[in-house]
């Protein structure tokens, strides 16, 4: 069986106009049309608009979190336009309490799992990325035919229960540690690395643990990153597993806490007393939690972007 | 950021992480056990090399160990927890799932039955259906329009902080993305409160049942759309440029150009994609819906997943939840076939191939 995950990719070589050009000025090519002002305005608008429809609702969220309570009373809700900013909103909730706690266990969350996740997988990859060897197709068979089915919420619940990991953090771990898709990328790109390469070094006297330590990892670190980044993303947005396995309310991750405190609009535990009398905006603080949660991912994503396709389109698999 | 992509993807193209020449080494095995032709490592067979075999394999497949325990354990092993379904399954009788299982009265179909008379598990199903309906129809044609325009724009600079913007809600929670929504179209929302300000009544488009279909579809292509164009950007990436230039000396147009070459490039994409999409169509957002179900109420907001959750996690009756769950694995792997089958007779490479 092989699985194809995406096109084998080529890149593109846009730069086919005549002669030097200047850094960042369109490479057109010398058989195509000059566009049309109309077409180049009407796809800086539409361009312009879908940047917009992603950006603003964010903007506004930013802004409504930095502002004061005078600020919010005077524009009537949410902000638009920054008015001195304030960042009281920030220092209530990171002063200890319910969201400073659920933040931090958001991360050590993230970080645990994520370097368990990335282990395992790599790990793995590397072991089914020599075709030929032992158990290799039975291996990949096993991990290849998960994609195709889920055994269902209801026993997958009933066992997570019954390995004890209910009221655990291991339950927002261990269940969804291994991501077969993001295995069968990294090794697609282990795959990719050349054989002469590892061959060498075997020959040189290295061992499996060395030529991934030494050789394999060092030239895969886009893709490294990528799945890194994937794996990460994927434990700092999860809420469902805490909602299904955890019952302390204090054990609850910033997700959970999230919608508590912005769908379901109750009040921060031990802030509702500044909210009531006046020094805090309710609204401020919601808008605060969700910048909480959007912040590492925004900050961080922007710098793997360029790796983005090698992550999408190397999974092309042969068995 | 500020990255200019264009000549960053284009030392991206001389990677070899695609070159097929490495895997394409296994074509000439026959079985499971037998070794791959391309290289000399596995030239022995019978028994005498099964031995050398997993002596010079055995780090590899301990390495693959940890990842595989943890798929069977919790992959595979709770397949057979799916035997609730023909259980009265008692979660009282023991804190441990597996001794209350053990220990529960076998009921033949009688969840099945009870299933398929109630009216509540049919609302589930079809709205299910339209949801999926109203999904296909909708999201799925953005992001090819999207990475067609992002495409044809030519200035590096423009790209890279274009794709990088429209990336980014990919990378949020559902439950970010719901209360983004709810900040913008709620009742105490963005468009309610300018609504009011210049005189007119607020609405809460979070809680109509009516629109609840758009409003889904709607945030999916705020979260997703954007990353779905990185499949259609690198096909359209791959499509020769002389073919191109060979459509414009022709004398085809912009548009002609993008009718006869660009397209059929992205057809087999967008097969793909859509075999995956119908395989997977009673699978209809459930993080998502389930946020917003309560909002909405269960006559616009209950699917079948959200369905199962309720009636075994909430209401505790875990043989009727995982009856219905069960019913919808089943219908899902045979939905993920016929796609692939009808995507082969179609002359494209679906999911896999033999």
């Amino acid at each position: 069986m092989t699985a194809v995950v995406g096109p084998s990719v080529g890149d593109p070589v846009r730069g086919r106009g005549a002669g030097p050009r200047r850094r960042g000025a369109p490479a057109r090519p010398a058989w195509e049309e000059e566009p049309s002002a109309a077409g180049l305005a009407g796809k800086g608008v539409a361009l312009s608009l879908a940047c917009l429809a992603i950006l603003f609702p964010l903007w506004i969220v930013v802004v409504t979190s930095l502002s004061s309570r005078a600020t919010i009373d005077e524009a009537g809700g949410l902000v638009m336009v920054p008015k001195g900013l304030t960042f009281i909103a920030y220092r209530e909730l990171l002063s200890g309490g319910q969201v400073t706690r659920a933040a931090l266990v958001s991360v050590l969350v993230t970080l645990v799992g994520t370097v368990f996740s990335m282990t395992v997988s790599v790990l793995c990859a590397y072991g089914l990325s020599r075709t030929g060897s032992l158990a290799h197709r039975w291996l990949l068979m096993l991990l290849l035919a998960t994609m195709f089915f889920s055994a269902g919420l209801i026993p997958t619940y009933l066992l997570v229960q019954s390995l004890g990991l209910t009221d655990t953090y291991l339950a927002l771990i261990l269940p969804s540690a291994v991501s077969v898709f993001n295995i069968l990328v990294l090794r697609g790109f282990f795959m990719g690395i050349s054989p002469e390469l590892v061959d060498s070094a075997r020959i040189d006297g290295a061992g499996d643990v060395r030529i991934l330590w030494q050789i394999v990892m060092p030239l895969s670190r886009a893709v490294l990153a990528v799945i890194t980044l994937f794996y990460a993303v994927g434990y700092w947005s999860a809420w469902f597993n805490a909602s299904l396995y955890l019952n302390d309310q204090d054990m609850m991750p910033l997700q959970n806490v999230m919608i508590q405190l912005v769908q379901k609009q109750e009040a921060p535990v031990g802030l509702s007393q500044a909210i009531r009398t006046g020094q805090l905006s309710g609204l401020a603080v919601q808008m605060a939690v969700m910048v909480m949660a959007l912040l590492p991912v925004a900050v961080l994503s922007p710098f793997v972007q360029k790796h983005f396709r090698k992550g999408m389109l190397t999974g092309a698999v042969k068995g | 950021m500020s990255h200019s992509t264009v000549p960053r993807d284009g030392a991206e193209a001389s990677t070899p992480a695609t070159t097929p020449a490495q895997s394409g080494g296994s074509t000439g095995s026959t079985g499971s056990s037998t070794g791959s032709t391309g290289s000399p490592r596995g030239r022995g067979a019978g028994r005498a090399s099964l031995r050398h075999r997993f002596r010079r394999d055995r780090v590899l497949i301990l390495m693959t160990l940890p990842a595989v325990v943890l798929v069977l354990v919790f992959a595979y092993l709770p397949i057979l927890g799916n035997v609730v379904a023909f259980q009265d399954y008692d979660p009282y009788l023991s804190d441990n799932g597996v001794v209350s299982i053990l220990n529960s009265p076998f009921v033949g179909l009688d969840n099945f039955r009870r299933m398929f008379e109630d009216p509540a598990f049919w609302n589930a199903v079809g709205n299910t259906l339209v949801l999926f309906s109203v999904q296909l129809l909708l999201f799925f044609p953005v992001p090819v329009l999207v990475a067609l325009l992002i495409n044809s724009v030519v200035r590096p600079r423009v790209r890279a902080v274009a794709q990088a913007v429209l990336y980014l809600p990919h990378f949020f929670s559902w439950v970010l993305v719901v209360a983004v929504f709810q900040q913008m179209f709620g009742g105490a929302g963005m468009l309610s409160q300018l609504l009011r300000h210049h005189g007119y009544d607020g609405l809460d488009i979070m809680t109509d049942p009516d629109t609840f279909p758009f409003l889904l579809t709607a945030q999916s292509v705020w979260k997703d759309a954007g990353w779905g164009i990185i499949v259609f950007l690198a096909a359209l990436a791959s499509v020769p440029t002389d073919l191109y230039e060979a459509a414009a000396m022709d004398g085809a147009g912009r548009w002609r150009r993008m009718w006869h070459v660009t397209l059929p490039a992205l057809r087999p994409v967008i097969a793909l994609l859509l075999v995956l999409r119908v395989g997977d169509a009673l699978t209809v957002g459930f993080e998502q819906i389930l946020l917003q179900r309560d909002a909405v109420g269960t006559d616009a907001g209950e699917v079948l997943d959200t369905f199962v959750w309720w009636n075994g996690v909430r209401n505790q009756d875990f043989g009727y939840a995982a009856a219905a769950g069960l019913v919808k694995g089943v219908v899902s792997i045979g939905l993920v076939l016929a796609a692939n089958k009808v995507a082969h007779l179609m002359g494209e490479q679906g999911v896999y191939k033999k």
